[in-house]
């Protein structure tokens, strides 16, 4: 390749400084301060992609964050690997390597290619009209469906890199650190206004930067040399924090931004380790003001996406700041003046511009006259119809435009090039405007969307604000900040500025051809292959709503949501559709305004911080001791015990086993504890639970279910009362934070009259169970002082007691139906008394169990779990649980409801006991229950909510929901699994010691 | 995100909240007294409405007070906020 594309012009470039990375396995040579894609142009490479759906050849098109085609794999194979990532926003690195995307064997020669060929068989929609037929034939086409879908490849592996997450509280954001970024900065910062200034890119001051042209000049000095004093002076203000390689990606209501702060990417590999990589900062700005800024937009005409084709203001800034010529034989393409600023940049460096290809017939500025005289060959009137080359332009043809612009007429004409310049004008970037929430306006006279109406205390300046003059700029940014911050001083005393340029301007949308539409690929969405026969056909097939045609054509829904062609497709729809512009709106600007990476999102939030988990005061002695955890609600409990090899099933039935037969121990400290206090208090159960509470004495246990107001089940416990006003409630593990929540609710809204105190103790207290036969013998020798008698201390009650001088409560309660008790006692001392019960149950072969056993045990009793034998569609009346329905009471939660039209039906599903025929089998939890199957469709009566093996009663039990199941004891059912039908028997589901004789038993 | 004054702490984020539906509808004090009609009414019906909507609020991981908000659910402005009990404002 030629070497005289590179020019030692820009001091954004250390020549003495090179750098080496590899593209597609080939390695090449750049400078400090050049983009991948800055590099890869200086090496004469243009082709680094293929699209989408057709594998078109694809070049680099911008030379910034709405670049639709450079996209490409960042350190493919690797951990590092990051796909999508836009070629113009990498700053090269030593050691970087990166590679094309979506083509096989390689991007020279793609075999994807001929979908290009096909694509008059792959029209928009190709996909939804033709994989709809036969319906069972998807799971087919899905397979190489979504392997040809998506662009570049997810990483294999975790991500090794650090992230983390910032809060900033500021006065004023600024976004966007152009002309008008800087001097609104700068304004607020002097002024006393706690300042941030960002920008997505690694310098300050925007496409301004690099604006050497005589033709734009503020204070008689060039716009780069004033604006480079500028941020000599904000760079020192103290109220000012900027950052730079910030971008901003939402901006939500009330002002609250979310951007990515690059820190280490740009850093040479050997330079990163240990650092954090990317930074989310949450902002939360009293004043947002939006500077970010327009984006060229390019012109739709056949085969307009070949590589070599950019836009124009592209071009200017890879010459202007990187020193990189994009080709040696250049054409522009424009329908306004700023291609001649580009023309200006390329001439003053002795480039050749082959031709001007310009809409208008009549241009009148400064700047387009002097371009002339540096005799270049302007084409008026002019329209480019079709380009030539495959892997890069190397030809176009043009023709005339007719008087309205919707033909063309006379002869064709061709013209070589090797680069061409595209500038359709500018589209103010308004997406973090609309993400706020604002309102847009369709301004006539130019075919932009500008900002209408701020939902949130906040302004747009600049071009994102439809002001694309220099003179208006500055004019504007000054009165409008100098209004929003409500300040006298403007920080600036006169601005005058010349301008060569003009802003006349011919859009025509999709610029007509020689060629019938069908026969053109015209693409207005370049990242999706979406062209301008695709929206035409979306509008003959009926589509009218901008939202359907996008999803249809699927414009604008690439990795760049379409930053240059949506207003294109915009444009020819209302052309089409023969509407105004402007009445359709536009599609829905979504977060992130460029792609954030996983990392990114979830910051220090991985590995055990994902999903943060709670620890029983006991955990370690769990885990020392071979524990299985499950994790219930937040909470990691204790699952089972496997001794020896044992698997879950052999561990469970010798600790249930055990656990009746002399003594098992459980880790009960997850459940919920809420401590209730005041004068109110036995009036305050009364009303949260179905049965009564006012006549319960000091000093014993009550067991309650507690209702939502739509009758169904919602949590049940042991609540003890402590005292006179004074009460422990206990909740399910899982359910406790949801029942205080509801208890609050109730007391703060419904009954402000109550006095009545509410607490969390859960994290206080450790709670122990000791069950089994043997129980009170061990817990006489843990507590010698408690007399344990039945006459002192019978069931349902509860004691206060020492263990070593440190108190605690002891609950004589039972959720195993055996003799059991439960010492609660604070949290730090819980791994020592469960020690010292362990210690003291040796000579019982104390058992510990977890909680597959403590749910066998409980169904072989038939008590409920809420959440697994319940589903929020159960009332206690469903549950067989009637006794515990107060029918004194006038009224507590969820009482009228018990009998609306709808709960007091008799076919409604009921728990039941099931037995199956043979003993041995055991049935699968959420297996369906039915009574025929040789009817179809099938009935389907309920379904198993709990099932086990029962060591003890040496058969197979469950619980399921039935219909009428109340009326059915007795009745055989059947259970209908994929390879054969389980006969099943209704019976009642207290399966073990109807008579609760063993809460007394004694060996 | 919303920026949320809670009337007992101040200032807050949205994500220390939870929203809690519809305001000022009361618990009847003799439900069984109502027809299945009434009840219903009271257990199920709720408005939805596009404009100023009186809100339940609930500064759950703060300090875990209910308090009510009147809220343009169109534009999510927050007009106002008042502690539980307070009359609703006026406009």
């Amino acid at each position: 390749m030629s070497n005289n594309l590179r020019f030692k012009t820009s001091k954004f470039i250390d020549e003495t400084y090179r750098i080496s990375f590899k593209f597609n396995n080939k390695t090449y040579f750049g400078f400090k301060g050049d983009t991948l894609a800055s590099a890869l142009l200086a090496n004469g490479i243009h082709l680094v992609g293929r699209s989408f759906k057709y594998h078109r050849p694809r070049g680099i098109m911008t030379s910034g964050s709405e670049e639709p085609n450079a996209i490409i794999q960042l350190h493919d194979n690797s951990s590092r690997t990051e796909p999508n990532v836009r070629a113009t926003e990498v700053e090269i690195y030593e050691g970087l390597v990166a590679s094309s995307q979506n083509c096989w064997p390689s991007v020279n020669f793609d075999v994807g290619g001929i979908n290009n060929l096909l694509s008059p068989i792959l029209p928009a929609g190709f996909y939804y009209k033709t994989f709809m037929w036969p319906a069972s034939f998807w799971e087919k086409y899905e397979y190489f469906i979504r392997k040809s879908a998506g662009l570049g490849k997810s990483p294999k592996v975790a991500d090794p890199d650090i992230y983390e997450h910032n809060y900033i509280h500021c006065d004023v954001l600024v976004i966007g650190a152009g002309i008008s970024g800087i001097m609104a900065a700068k304004m607020a910062a002097k002024n006393g206004f706690k300042t941030l200034l960002v920008d997505e890119k690694s310098y300050l001051g925007g496409s301004s930067i690099y604006d050497n042209s005589e033709f734009s000049k503020i204070n008689n000095q060039l716009t780069s040399s004033w604006l480079e004093k500028e941020i000599n002076e904000i760079s020192k203000l103290e109220n000012l924090e900027i950052k730079v390689r910030t971008s901003v990606a939402a901006f939500h209501g009330y002002n609250f931004l979310l951007a990515r702060e690059n820190l280490t990417d740009h850093l040479p590999i050997n330079q990163r380790e240990n650092k954090v990589r990317q930074r989310l900062l949450k902002i939360r700005a009293k004043k947002v003001i939006t500077a970010t800024g327009s984006i060229e937009r390019p012109l739709i005409f056949d085969n307009n996406d070949r590589p070599g084709i950019l836009l124009s203001s592209a071009i200017k800034k890879y010459i202007d700041l990187y020193g990189v010529a994009c080709g040696e034989n250049n054409i522009l393409f424009t329908n306004n003046d700023t291609a001649y600023e580009t023309a200006m940049s390329l001439i003053q460096r002795g480039i050749k511009i082959n031709a001007i290809v310009d809409n208008r017939e009549q241009i009148d500025s400064k700047i387009s006259y002097e371009v002339e005289k540096n005799n270049i060959k302007i084409y008026k009137g002019y329209t480019v119809v079709d380009t030539y080359g495959y892997r890069r332009i190397n030809k176009i043809s043009i023709m005339k435009l007719s008087k309205d612009g919707q033909t063309v007429i006379g002869d064709k004409t061709k013209l070589n090039c090797d680069c061409l310049g595209l500038s359709g004008g500018w589209t103010p970037a308004v997406h973090l405007f609309t993400q706020s929430g604002g309102k847009l306006k369709f301004r006539e006279e130019d075919q932009v969307f500008i900002p209408n109406v701020y939902p949130s205390d906040q302004i747009s300046i600049g071009s994102c604000n439809g002001d694309f003059g220099l003179e208006e700029i500055i004019k504007n940014t000054l009165s409008s900040i100098k209004k929003f911050l409500d300040i006298d001083n403007s920080e600036y005393k006169t601005v005058e500025t010349i301008s060569g340029l003009n802003q006349s301007k011919r859009n025509i949308w999709l610029l007509p051809s020689d060629k019938s539409i069908g026969k053109t690929k015209s693409f207005v969405d370049y990242q999706n292959d979406a062209t301008a026969k695709d929206i035409k056909l979306a509008l003959r097939e009926g589509f009218r709503s901008i939202e359907h045609v996008k999803r249809y054509t699927t414009t604008g829904m690439g990795t760049d949501q379409g930053k240059l062609g949506n207003m294109h497709a915009l444009g020819i729809i209302s052309e089409t559709a023969g509407t105004k512009m402007g009445e359709h709106g536009t599609t829905t600007f979504r977060p992130p305004y460029t792609p954030l990476t996983f990392g990114t999102i979830v910051g220090r939030n991985v590995g055990e911080f994902f999903d943060i988990f709670r620890r029983t005061p006991i955990h370690d002695w769990h885990v020392a001791n071979n524990a299985e955890f499950e994790n219930v609600g937040q909470w990691k409990r204790a699952w089972y015990y496997p001794k020896d090899n044992e698997n879950m099933h052999q561990a469970v039935q010798r600790e249930s086993k055990a656990a009746r037969d002399s003594a098992g121990i459980l880790d009960a400290s997850t459940l919920g504890k809420i401590d209730i206090q005041g004068t109110d208090a036995s009036e305050f159960l009364n009303r949260v639970y179905t049965n009564a509470w006012s006549k319960l004495a000091v000093g014993k246990c009550r067991y309650g279910l507690m209702l939502n107001e739509d009758g169904m089940v919602y949590d049940d416990g042991v609540t003890t009362r402590l005292g006179e006003n004074h009460y422990i409630m206990t909740t399910t593990t899982g359910g406790a934070a949801n029942v205080l929540g509801k208890l609050e609710d109730y007391l703060q809204t419904e009954w402000p009259e109550l006095d009545v105190y509410l607490s969390s103790v859960t994290d206080h207290y450790a709670t122990i169970s000791v069950c089994g036969p043997n129980s009170k013998k061990i817990v006489s020798k843990v507590i010698p002082d408690l007399d344990l008698s039945d006459e002192k201390f019978p069931h349902m009650s509860f004691k206060n007691a020492k263990i070593d001088n440190i108190k605690c409560r002891v609950m004589r309660i039972s959720f195993t139906g055996e003799l059991s008790y439960e010492i609660n006692i604070q949290a730090n001392f819980g791994k020592s008394v469960w020690e010292k019960c362990m210690e003291a149950g040796k000579d019982f072969n104390i058992t510990p169990y977890g909680t597959e056993t403590m749910h066998l045990l409980r169904a072989e009793k038939g008590f409920i779990i809420v959440g697994q034998d319940t589903d929020a569609t159960l009332t206690p009346i469903d549950l067989q649980m009637d006794w515990i329905v107060s029918k004194k009471k006038y009224d507590f939660i969820g009482k009228r409801s018990l009998y609306r039209s709808d709960t007091i039906r008799e076919d409604r599903k009921q728990l039941v006991g099931l037995l199956t025929e043979n003993p041995e089998e055991v049935l699968e939890e959420g297996a369906q229950i039915v009574s025929d199957v040789k009817k179809t469709p099938i009935e389907m009566l309920g379904h198993v909510t709990s099932s086990y093996y029962s060591p003890n009663l040496k058969k197979s039990i469950a619980l399921g929901v039935v219909k009428s199941g109340k009326n059915m004891l007795g009745q055989k059912l059947i259970i209908p699994m994929e390879n054969k039908n389980i006969n099943v028997t209704v019976a009642d589901p207290v399966f073990l010691d109807k008579e609760g004789k063993k809460l007394n038993a004694k060996l | 995100m919303f920026l949320i004054n809670c009337p007992f702490c101040g200032e807050r984020e949205q994500s220390e909240f939870k929203a809690g539906g519809e305001a000022h509808i009361v618990r009847p004090k003799q439900p069984t007294e109502l027809s299945d009609d009434e009840w219903a009414e009271y257990l199920f019906m709720r408005k939805n409405i596009k404009g100023v909507q009186f809100e339940r609020w609930n500064h759950v991981h703060g300090c875990r007070k209910w308090f009510n908000m009147v809220r343009d659910t169109s534009n999510d402005q927050i007009k106002a906020v008042y502690k539980m009990g307070e009359k609703p404002p006026v406009e």
